[in-house]
């Protein structure tokens, strides 16, 4: 038996390889769209009954594929045709050869399709909305949703990406090992952008956005099982799980924000935390440290302690110095300075964030970290002070709740 | 008899879930864990991380460390139960049952009896 919800799972499934497939076939991902829609809309059709295909991608690139051409027949008889190799009817042997010829390019099609929604010419926005339309299938509606802004707008947030990646020509040969290379770090950027959008969103009501959350483990698992031996997509991969497994304990019940050292560690999913610290470990064998893997490692150090008192601050230091090397960034440091208070205390901290106020003077966190420091030292007045600037440059209502609190307390 | 029941799936599929859906999964699965347990049927079962999390040790010539699973194929193995049946008939059974719990259509039950068997030295 074949229900419906069953053969939408198959089709959600298999989107990202038969898209793939299908873009490199049509060179024109509206087409790849296109066909990719009409070829679920005839497995909706069939596979209730005649079951499942036993490899469900191979089909629908299939039927996609001559959809595609037999549109192309009609609608364009003058322009030319792709090479004949292409567009051949196909008898069983063939079918086998091509299904062959598909695998062998699923790699390198997965992330040429997730590699054009991180243009650099798009603003990351775009690049996120695109890769959860294309490669993740959400409706613009679903995508709208998480983003809280009206669907019109975000329909032509994705048109406008569309556009400019259409011009961008993205090269369809295979690729070499260097362009590889430069295309998963994109990649992998650009996940990590979109899970960083649902881990603290940068506006509206909801603090967390899990779908979105959901969407970037999706992609990273999805990646790692393309490049099962890199290092730093196992760092990624292993930094979302961790993070992500504390959801539900980063909220209260009226949407406040819950810290760290406050947070239900029972609430924490542990399978989660098993799975990012299994990657960790395997990422570690690698021997090729480099940024992923030292965030992931700091999140390890975290979800290892049972309780905040065991939290090992000294080796959270150690990692972060390791990162301050590996990418420079005056955010590094911040978070660095936590760790530093809690070791050589709050003077110590304040002393290292100081120096960055210019270049984070419109960061929220800079604030919230620099009053919780002063407050330590007993300096309420300029706590006071650097509380409201925080309080003025929070993303959400519940950041902005959240150091309200520690501004009553220093009443 | 005690029989093996290995459980193949296309991860692909798998990963595509809802929380939610992977939850309710679960729940049926248990349910018919209870029922095997009480039955005197449930040895002991084991839930895999997924493959990515694995890696694989070639003996051949010097033994070689790669990341990834041993094969690349289309269903991956996800878990397996080792329960005691009385027929090769009943381990199908017993499977059916959990393909039943399985409800989205896709899945491979390998039962394979077992030579012997050792339960180990630690608990759950």
């Amino acid at each position: 038996m074949t229900d419906m919800a069953s053969i939408h799972t198959a089709l959600a499934s298999a989107r990202p390889q038969a898209l793939a497939a299908l873009l490199r076939y049509l060179r024109d991902l509206d087409a790849a769209e296109e066909a990719f829609q009409e070829a679920s809309l005839r497995a909706l059709k069939n596979w209730p009954q005649t079951g499942p295909p036993r490899d469900p991608a191979a089909w629908l690139i299939l039927v996609g594929r001559n959809f595609a051409l037999d549109e192309q027949r009609h609608h364009s008889k003058t322009e030319m045709l792709p090479p004949e190799e292409l567009i051949s009817d196909l008898g069983d042997a063939e079918t086998e050869f091509v299904q062959r010829f598909d695998a062998s390019h699923y790699r390198d099609d997965v992330l040429r399709l997730l590699f054009i929604c991180c243009h650099p010419d798009l603003p990351t926005t775009q690049q996120i909305a695109l890769a959860l339309r294309v490669v993740s299938g959400l409706s613009v509606k679903e995508i709208a949703r998480a983003f809280l802004i009206g669907e019109s707008a975000m329909e032509q947030r994705i048109t406008r990406a569309k556009r400019r990646i259409g011009a961008a020509n993205v090269p369809f040969e295979t690729p070499d090992g260097a362009e590889r290379a430069e295309r998963l770090a994109a990649v992998a950027a650009m996940i990590y952008l979109l899970f960083n959008e649902g881990y603290a969103a940068s506006g509206g009501e909801a603090h967390i956005r899990v779908v979105l959350c959901e969407e970037a483990i999706r992609l990273a698992r999805l990646l790692l099982r393309l490049f099962p031996s890199e290092p730093e997509i196992m760092g990624l991969t292993a930094l979302l799980l961790l993070q992500h497994a504390r959801a539900p304990a980063r909220l209260d019940a009226h949407g406040g924000i819950v810290l760290m050292e406050d947070q239900d560690r029972g609430l924490w999913n542990h399978a989660l935390i098993a799975e990012g610290l299994a990657l960790l470990e395997k990422a570690a064998r690698h021997n090729r440290p480099a940024p992923y893997q030292v965030q992931a490692t700091i999140a390890a150090v975290h979800a290892r302690a049972a309780q905040p008192q065991n939290t090992d601050w000294a080796e959270i230091d150690r990692h972060y110095a390791m990162l301050e090397t590996l990418q420079p960034s005056p955010v590094v440091t911040l978070n660095r300075a936590v760790a530093v208070a809690k070791i050589r205390g709050p003077e110590a901290a304040l002393a290292m964030i100081e120096p960055l106020e210019d270049r984070l003077s419109g960061y929220f966190n800079f604030f919230g970290v620099k009053g919780a420091l002063l407050n330590q030292l007993g300096r309420a007045q300029e706590a006071r002070v650097a509380f409201g600037r925080a309080i003025a440059l929070a993303n959400t209502a519940a950041e902005a709740a959240h150091i309200r609190l520690h501004l009553d307390r220093l009443m | 008899m005690r029989y093996a029941i290995l459980c193949y799936d296309s991860e692909t599929a798998i990963a595509s879930w809802t929380k939610a859906e992977d939850d309710a999964l679960i729940a049926r699965l248990a349910a018919v864990e209870r029922k095997l347990a009480s039955e005197g049927k449930l040895g002991p079962n084991v839930r895999l991380m997924p493959t990515t999390t694995a890696t694989t040790l070639r003996k051949a010539g010097e033994s070689l460390v790669t990341d990834g699973p041993f094969a690349e194929t289309k269903e991956q193995l996800l878990g397996f139960y080792v329960v005691e049946c009385a027929s090769l008939e009943d381990a199908i059974d017993t499977a059916r049952l959990l393909a039943q719990a399985v409800t989205h259509g896709t899945g491979t039950y390998e039962i394979r009896p077992i030579a012997t068997f050792d339960p180990g030295s630690f608990g759950p």
